[in-house]
């Protein structure tokens, strides 16, 4: 079919799951790529996606040298890799999981259980156009089942790496499933980096239940290579008392979207969506939340802090929906973006949509630069202009950091962090 | 005919008795104190006397002035003289504490079959009473109850009560919080009101209000119930003795 | 002041009864044929005598008009509009140009009356010179003499595209252009009348000027258009009320508002909008769709909106500001109130151009019943608003759990020197606030009336004294029955 979305034309029904694919297919293939024209995507474009050609991972290398630095976190826990989001062993430390907490590729998951693995992957497709694409061309990710009560003793790094052959552009749709059972803990860290100078698109699905009293900490760095086009969906189910605390933070890419849905199904409920970004060059960041209280008494946290420089773009969308009878739901968003060039840009969109009277929801959102008095306060005591915009612009992001609850997790992705400001010419563009 | 005569009230709140069967009659003109261990039920008994929500009332009759008391809304409990001086006065932004009391006093001179007062007097007569209770200008400005300080609400709280000259005024907890300054001001504030026309029901916690504001009769409320009466000087035998004697006693 | 008492007077009327403006007035009108084609565009323009070229722009507009699609982004639910089953023009008989008040129909004098607009010497003594338009056409404006002597214009749109016909080629469509959307776009192809203002250099007007807008015949569609022009060094502050009759069908009332102020000027416009709403279960009701813009073209010029809104079915309106002024400022304070089945979807839009601009959004929005209340907004800055700062804030109030508030702020900032903030809270009348209140003597409605008015005031202390009190008091009709 002439003009049909890009992609369409590489599915291939002799993969495992044709059914289910076929399904994501013909959903994404009526909806096509997202743009403007979707209230969702409105500050966002993906049409420089389109003239990269990309080919399917399928046949790319999965073979690495070594783990890039972008991806490395000074953590200790057990590590996942994938490669063009598929499964690599070699790079991965699985050994001495605690008795029920079990690490398995999709791949082989559909392999010893394909009428299983159907069943569990059908749940994260909402419709949206990527997705779907997702669903039509899953072939592999990471699944974590963690049973009744179990605490996952170390986190679990999945590292996911972007791997173009010979300056051919890649994309891969990694799906990952997440599943708690009641009262189980565990702490999943992402990293996200790239190899090679040509450009890839990673299309990642993190469809994450969380059971009953169970506690899910989910952390995200976005460290992928200059040319890499990165949008990550998260699928989020919070049951009764479940607790919740996500973090990402973008460094890379040269188009980053990091999108959270989550559903809290119970009361009780902790969600806390939290994250940095740091854009420069021609950057742009897209932040887009949606937590939906469709049960009483439940509480969301979200915080969101933006540092853009040169000619980044910065977008923030968050949509907080309290359903009717969702009475006593406490729910707060607080957006902050720091523009420290005269071309870089922030568009914000905190939204609220409230159908319960007895509730407490409040958003705020800030766009400026620097404040003129700290800068002067610092100065008076002797400190030069350079290193007071510098330590300023530090003070601004780290506090985001602080939301992140595990010290050693804080820590490492502060190194990234501070890699990123460093990097800051002094004064700014400014 | 006593001005309020309470008799065997039973109240619930979420299916839990509070109060187990009060019996109290006060006259005219006569001070009453309740006082009581914390969670005896005191503001329970404020609240039902004042008809807010939530207070199941499973036996026994309030009358005032010889009316069912129970059958009537909040409001109109107010208009006819009846005054809850709050333990925690709610704020409500945007609502100059003038504009308030002028409404529920024009509120009140309607039912008993008064003028309203124009601006200047009301004004006039406002500043009168704010002035004893050492109220300024700029507070009375200010949105009800909104950024008060402790005392200062209570300050209010006695303000309304002489604006709105209740036949029963109800004083809930009015000591706590309040320095000894304070809590003088705020006594001759009350016994400034005090006529041989309107009873007032005081509920505290300690004797030490009852050194400025010496009651006709004082009652203990323990368990829900009233456990004993005497004159004032119960109180201070509360004072010296504390609620010990009355904290064992099972319901 | 004998213009506050009138006002209490008329207002006591105004809380005795649910929608006290539902009567109709029986009067000869003079209508075009039901539905909308090109001849009604030009019977429209030749019942006005108007020149060539405003007929030529009115139906360049309806033809862009025809290929338009309906604004689908606001949160507002409501079945397609039948233009066809329409008037496009209604207009009461034998009032081709009233010289004087005694020349106006006493019948649609008893109209105003009722309404409570102080024409005639209840006008004098309150200071507002009224332009008051009855369905389509302006009947009667008081004051002209006064402000002819400062050099005002304050006439009907219809009599300034006689008599100041460069001014309308000017302005007109230069805020709101004919194609900026489709109701805007069908107002340029049919609008009827609307006030002009133009204020002239360093003229400060010397009164209040007010018009009250009624829809009066059935199946009448209202497509006023008004333009208003602050010159250099000028001020004027111009008052709107609507009211319209209780009738089962819905009504479209398709309205353009354009103010323009000029260097140093300021335009302060304050509507209280009381269209019918609709009965408990929405049936009919005005569908208030309406386009209101000022641009701030002049350095240090101001434009403030103010809006009570507490009527119709359906409000779909952003009275904005494009600040292209350096130093300009925008105000916009809104208080938007829905009860029963009403819709709101409104707020503004801030367009920061200018160097040092300045805007202010203040937003209360009051939902109850089973109604549905949402802010949208946008506050754009743009490279060269060098130093521009705005500051939001919208407050919802929710009565009752069948009711829904939306807060939907689209903020854009594409220069560092700029400030922007906006904060947004949600939150119910408690049941202590209530409680304490009839404690005091206060009926359960008077209370939620006070807090309510509490909850406003930032934004009622912005209205004339005479429209505030107003205001406060129909706050409190329209939540009647909310809450118990």
């Amino acid at each position: 079919m002439a003009g049909d979305a890009p992609f369409v034309d590489q599915f291939s029904a002799a993969a495992p799951l044709p059914a289910l694919r076929a399904g994501g297919l013909a959903r994404y293939r009526a909806a096509g790529l997202p743009g403007p024209a979707i209230e969702a995507w409105k500050y966002t474009s993906l049409d420089a996606l389109t003239k990269l050609g990309l080919l399917p991972a399928g046949g790319a290398p999965t073979t690495l040298e070594a783990l890039p630095e972008a991806a490395l976190l000074a953590v200790d826990g057990y590590r996942a890799v994938f490669v063009n989001g598929r499964f690599v062993p070699a790079f991965s430390a699985l050994d001495g999981l605690p008795k029920g907490a079990v690490v398995e590729s999709l791949a082989a998951h559909i392999a010893r259980d394909p009428a299983a693995a159907e069943a569990a992957l059908a749940g994260a497709d909402d419709g949206t156009p990527l997705v779907a694409l997702n669903t039509a061309f899953l072939t592999d990710g990471l699944v974590l089942t963690v049973d009744r009560g179990v605490v996952l003793d170390k986190p679990l790094h999945l590292v996911s790496i972007g791997r173009p052959p010979d300056g051919q552009g890649v994309a891969f749709h990694p799906r990952h499933l997440i599943r708690l059972a009641p009262d189980a803990v565990a702490t999943v860290v992402e990293s996200h980096a790239g190899v090679g100078g040509a450009g890839y698109f990673a299309n990642t699905v993190a469809d994450i239940r969380v059971e009953d009293g169970a506690t899910l900490r989910h952390y995200v760095l976005q460290n992928q290579a200059a040319e890499a086009f990165h949008v990550a969906a998260v699928r989020l189910a919070l049951a009764a008392r479940a607790s919740y605390e996500g973090f990402v933070l973008h460094i890379g890419a040269r188009l980053a979207r990091h999108e959270l849905a989550a559903t809290i199904a119970g009361d009780g409920v902790d969600c806390r969506m939290n994250g940095l970004y740091l854009v420069a060059g021609s950057q742009h960041v897209d932040n887009t939340t949606f937590i939906d209280h469709a049960q009483p008494g439940s509480r969301s946290r979200q915080l969101f802090k933006g540092v853009l420089d040169d000619s980044g773009r910065g977008v923030f969308q968050g949509r907080v929906l309290v359903r009717p009878h969702a009475q006593k739901t406490d729910a707060h968003q607080l957006s902050r973006a720091l523009l420290l060039s005269r071309k870089a840009e922030m568009d914000g969109k905190p939204e609220l949509e409230i159908y319960a009277d007895d509730v407490r929801c409040s958003h705020g959102a800030t766009i400026g630069s620097l404040d003129q008095e700290p800068m002067f306060y610092l100065m008076s005591r002797g400190i030069d202009p350079a290193t007071a915009y510098r330590m300023l612009v530090e003070a601004f992001a780290v506090e985001a950091l602080d939301e992140i609850s595990v010290a050693a997790i804080r820590d490492a992705f502060a190194t990234h962090a501070q890699a990123w400001l460093a990097t800051r010419r002094a004064g700014g563009g400014a | 005919m006593a001005l309020l005569e309470i008799k065997n009230l039973h109240v619930a709140v979420d299916d839990r008795e509070i109060l187990k069967g009060i019996d109290l009659t006060l006259d005219a003109g006569e001070v009453h104190a309740i006082m009581g261990p914390n969670g005896s039920g005191k503001s329970t008994l404020s609240y039902v006397l004042a008809g807010r929500e939530g207070y199941a009332i499973t036996a026994g009759t309030i009358r005032f002035q010889g009316k069912d008391l129970l059958a009537m809304a909040p409001d109109e409990r107010a208009r006819k003289g009846v005054f809850l001086a709050f333990q925690y006065p709610v704020e409500i932004p945007g609502v100059a504490g003038m504009t308030f009391l002028k409404t529920a006093l024009n509120a009140l001179r309607k039912e008993r079959g008064a003028g309203e007062l124009d601006a200047m007097q009301f004004l006039k007569f406002v500043r009168a009473q704010a002035k004893r209770l050492e109220i300024g200008d700029e507070m009375l400005k200010r949105a009800l109850n909104v950024g008060f300080s402790g005392g200062e609400k209570k300050r209010n709280e006695v303000l309304q009560m002489a604006v709105l000259e209740p036949i029963l005024a109800v004083l809930d907890e009015t000591d706590s919080g309040l320095d000894i300054d304070a809590l003088k001001i705020v006594a001759d504030g009350v016994n400034a009101l005090r006529s041989p026309e309107r009873a007032m029901l005081l509920i505290t916690h300690y004797q030490r209000l009852l050194d400025y504001i010496v009651p006709d009769r004082v009652h203990v409320l323990a368990h829900g119930r009233i456990a004993k009466s005497g004159g004032k000087e119960l109180a201070l035998e509360l004072e010296r003795k504390g609620y010990g004697e009355f904290l064992g006693e099972a319901a | 002041m004998a213009s506050s008492i009138d006002t209490r007077e008329r207002l006591q009327s105004v809380t005795d009864q649910a929608y006290k403006y539902g009567f109709v007035t029986d009067i000869d009108t003079d209508v075009a044929p039901k539905g909308l084609s090109e001849d009604i565009v030009r019977f429209i323009s030749a019942r006005k005598a108007e020149p060539e070229w405003l007929l030529a722009w009115r139906l360049k507009a309806y033809r862009h008009w025809l290929a338009m699609p309906e604004p689908i982004w606001s949160h507002v639910k409501f079945p397609a509009l039948d233009y066809q089953d329409a008037y496009y023009y209604s207009a009461p008989k034998a009032t081709d140009g009233p010289k004087s008040l005694d020349e106006v129909d006493p019948k649609l004098l008893e109209t105003y009356e009722k309404l409570g607009v102080p024409l005639g010497e209840r006008a004098l003594l309150a200071g507002v010179a009224v332009d008051a338009v009855f369905d389509s056409v302006s009947v009667a404006t008081t004051f002209k003499k006064k402000l002819e002597e400062k050099g005002v214009i304050f006439c009907s749109i219809s009599e300034a595209v006689q008599k100041h016909p460069e001014l309308i080629k000017k302005y007109m469509g230069s805020v709101v252009p004919y194609a900026d959307n489709k109701h805007a776009c069908l107002n340029s192809a049919v609008f009827t009348d609307g006030s002009f203002v133009y204020i002239p250099k360093g003229v400060r007007c010397p009164m209040e000027l007010s018009t009250y807008f009624r829809i009066n015949a059935a199946k009448t569609g209202q497509f006023e258009r008004t333009l208003i022009i602050a010159d250099a060094g000028s001020y004027v502050s111009y008052l709107e009320g609507c009211t319209a009759p209780m009738r089962d069908e819905n009504q479209l009332h398709a309205a353009v508002v354009e103010l323009i102020a000029l260097d140093d000027a300021e335009i302060k416009y304050s509507t209280v909008q009381n269209w019918y709403p609709g009965d408990v279960e929405g049936r009919g009701g005005i569908y208030n769709f309406v386009t209101k813009r000022g641009a701030c073209r002049g350095r240090n010029s101001k434009i403030a909106w103010t809006q009570v809104e507490t009527g119709s079915a359906i409000t779909w309106k952003y009275p904005s500001c494009i600040l292209q002024g350096d130093n300009s400022v925008g105000e916009f304070y809104s208080v938007a109130v829905t009860n029963n089945r009403q819709q709101a979807d409104t707020g503004t839009k801030m367009i920061h151009i200018g160097r040092n601009t300045r805007s202010r959004i203040i937003s209360k929005g009051i939902s109850a019943g089973r109604a549905d209340n949402t802010y949208r907004g946008l506050v754009r800055i743009l490279p060269k608003a060098e130093g521009a700062r705005n500051y939001t804030q919208c407050d919802s109030l929710l009565i009752g759990d069948r009711c829904g508030a939306h807060t939907v702020p689209y903020i854009e900032s594409r220069n560092p020197s700029a400030r922007v903030e906006h904060e947004a809270t949600t939150s119910k009348i408690s049941e202590d606030q209530l409680f304490y209140c009839r404690q005091r003597g206060l009926s359960q409605e008077e209370a939620v009336s006070l807090i309510v008015n509490g909850f406003c005031k930032e934004v009622l202390q912005t209205l004339p004294m005479e429209f505030a009190v107003e205001a406060q008091k129909l706050l409190g009709v329209s939540l009647e029955g909310s809450v118990g």
